[in-house]
């Protein structure tokens, strides 16, 4: 009867043998976990602290230098940023979204040639990023002629982050129970009108974040424009697609680059208008996740 | 079964059949199938600029040369092909990340899969997804200004300003994510039923976690090792702004070394002439890193797929 009302659950049953090793077990995992935060908290501290002197209205104004790094700034690199992401986000999600639909909707799993696709895109999300460079200077530069410009910086991009949209999108259109389209098809929709009416408006927020985490990946990626022509200073900001350009990853690369002591702060200063975008973005990934996502 | 027949032989409207082809629906489906064939394009698009100039390159160097000499040195005059300073850098930076992100990421997947509550694990896993989100630039940033000077004035050897030893570490910590939440994964895929036959042997929590959950996990932890070291190995900017650019072949952690894809950016991002062995020798290496990555990658996949197999 003791034992009745005292029910204790196998996991404290489980801790009674050796409680000292158990315990030092259970502070080496907490620890492990801890580490890795103590890094991330040091990363983003020293950042802050390197660079918050140096975060004033020179960054925006004034454009990127290596004479005098009291008036440089990186505006050329902010608008090079945002004109480069445009048009990657132009190009990789439609085409992300596109390919998904196909995937999951459309594709026989049984033909041979729609596993090819699906195999490949599992291995080309692990392509290290310089091999896009290497892509993008072979082909999209030299071989289409696009030359170092936004244009080329973009497609090579938009085909990086490719597989990051098609996977995020599947997953969101996979969560569309099987009854809704059984109900529209049911109706007399065609399959594009039950995909486009039905599915795509119910997967729209999980595609979203998808695409944002992709598009945050793109602005942060430096190695393949290294390859790009991103390399050099501009001190003009892109007027159009085939313009040169620079971003703020590679004009942060070429601060620390230089040894003057002033160029250090400036690039810590840029870094933290990086991460503060990025932050931005995430943020609205993360308000769009539990703001529209449906449970079914 | 007649009236089924009947339907079907005088195309009756009672059929469910289609009865004509809807042209606008098989075009959406063609340009969709567009759309999945860009990624074809792309690892196509890859090879084809890999190959064209790597096979150039071994026109005029000896495949010999570039596997077994120990001299990095193609903008010098003259010119050495010897890629091994270039692989073993890629090797022990790579090295030292993982005896980095191995333990702790594992660690940490262990704890969040088998000890910590759900709402610990609800902060827990997106805080390392912060980590995941940092741009690689700022890592080398890091690595280059803070951790580089921090080894020196702790350790008791010389190191010099760039060095393997602080770049491996830093990528260390950039993949600890990858470790950690594909393992969990993994391990949040082992059925209940083995934990609770395990309590009910007598086996403490520990005991299931290292010895029923582990290896029950293996083949999904091993796939998620093999693609933080694929990723370690390709990582570029990290490598290439705190393990400086000289090639060199020795083994002391200390030194600066510069690792494949370190040489791709640095070859890459002056003005190389196309055509010229130079402009060749970037793509070279890049067959190797990628035939490399690849590889893994493939591995990794196999793997998963094996896990997944068993457990769901």
């Amino acid at each position: 009867m003791a034992v009745l009302s005292t029910p204790r659950s196998a996991v404290q049953l489980a801790g009674k043998g050796q409680p000292v090793r158990e315990h030092l077990f259970r502070i080496a995992l907490i620890s492990s976990l801890a580490i890795a935060f103590i890094f991330l908290a040091a990363l983003l501290t020293y950042v802050l602290v390197e660079g918050w002197p140096r975060l004033d209205s020179r960054l925006w104004e004034n454009m990127p230098s290596i004479r005098d790094p009291e008036i440089a700034g990186a505006q050329s690199a902010i608008t090079g940023t945002l004109w480069v992401i445009s048009l990657t986000a132009l190009f990789t999600i439609p085409t992300g979204i596109a390919a998904a639909i196909y995937l999951e909707e459309y594709a026989d799993k049984s033909r041979w040639w729609n596993r090819v696709i699906e195999l490949n895109i599992q291995n080309l999300a692990s392509v290290p990023s310089i091999v896009y460079g290497i892509l993008g200077l072979g082909i999209i530069a030299r071989a289409l002629a696009l030359g170092f410009s936004v244009i080329t910086a973009s497609i090579t991009l938009g085909l990086l982050v490719l597989p990051v949209v098609i996977i995020a999108s599947r997953e969101a259109i996979r969560a569309v129970p099987p009854s809704i389209r059984e109900g529209s098809l049911a109706l007399g929709a065609t399959q594009w009108q039950t995909i486009s009416r039905q599915v795509l408006p119910a997967a729209i927020p999980g595609i979203a974040t998808g695409s944002i985490l992709a598009l945050s990946r793109a602005i942060g990626e430096a190695a393949p424009l290294l390859m790009l022509g991103a390399v050099s200073f501009i001190r003009f900001n892109p007027d159009g697609v085939f313009a040169s350009y620079t971003v703020l990853p590679i004009q942060i690369f070429n601060w620390i680059s230089q040894s003057r002591e002033g160029f250090h702060y400036l690039a810590a200063a840029a870094i933290v208008i990086l991460l503060a975008i990025l932050l931005l973005m995430n943020s609205a990934a993360i308000w769009l996740r539990n703001r529209y996502q449906k449970r079914w | 079964m007649a009236a089924r027949h009947s339907a079907t032989a005088s195309g009756a409207p009672s059929s469910l059949a289609r009865s004509r082809p809807r042209y606008g629906e098989a075009l959406i489906k063609a340009v969709l199938m567009l759309a999945a064939l860009v990624s074809i394009a792309t690892t196509i698009g890859i090879v084809v600029s890999l190959l064209e100039p790597t096979l150039r390159f071994f026109t005029e160097v000896s495949a010999l040369e570039f596997f077994t000499s120990t001299n990095w040195g193609p903008l010098f005059e003259p010119p050495t092909y010897g890629v091994l300073p270039l692989v073993s850098a890629t090797l022990i930076t790579t090295g030292i990340a993982v005896v980095v992100a191995v333990p702790l990421g594992l660690a940490a997947a262990i704890y969040l899969s088998e000890y910590a509550r759900p709402r610990v694990r609800k902060f827990c896993k997106p805080a390392l997804e912060v980590l995941a989100g940092i741009p690689t630039v700022v890592f080398g940033f890091f690595a280059l200004s803070f951790i580089t000077p921090l080894l020196r004035g702790v350790l008791p050897f010389e190191i010099e300003i760039f060095n393997a030893l602080s770049a491996g570490l830093v990528v260390g910590f950039m993949i600890i994510p990858i470790v950690a939440s594909l393992s969990e994964d993994a391990m949040a895929a082992v059925p209940a039923g083995l934990r609770e036959g395990s309590y009910a042997l007598g086996a403490s929590k520990m005991v299931t976690s290292l010895r029923v959950v582990l290896p029950a996990a293996f083949s999904g932890i091993v796939a998620a090792v093999i693609l933080a070291i694929s990723r370690g190995a390709g990582e570029t900017m990290i490598v290439y702004m705190a393990g400086g650019g000289q090639p060199n072949f020795t083994l002391d952690i200390g030194k600066a070394m510069q690792t494949m894809a370190a040489f791709i950016a640095q070859a890459g991002s002056g003005d190389v002439p196309v055509g010229t062995v130079d402009y060749n020798t970037i793509f070279a290496v890049g067959s190797l890193l990628f035939v490399m990555t690849f590889l893994m990658n493939l591995v990794s996949a196999r793997l998963v797929r094996k896990f997944r197999e068993v457990y769901e």
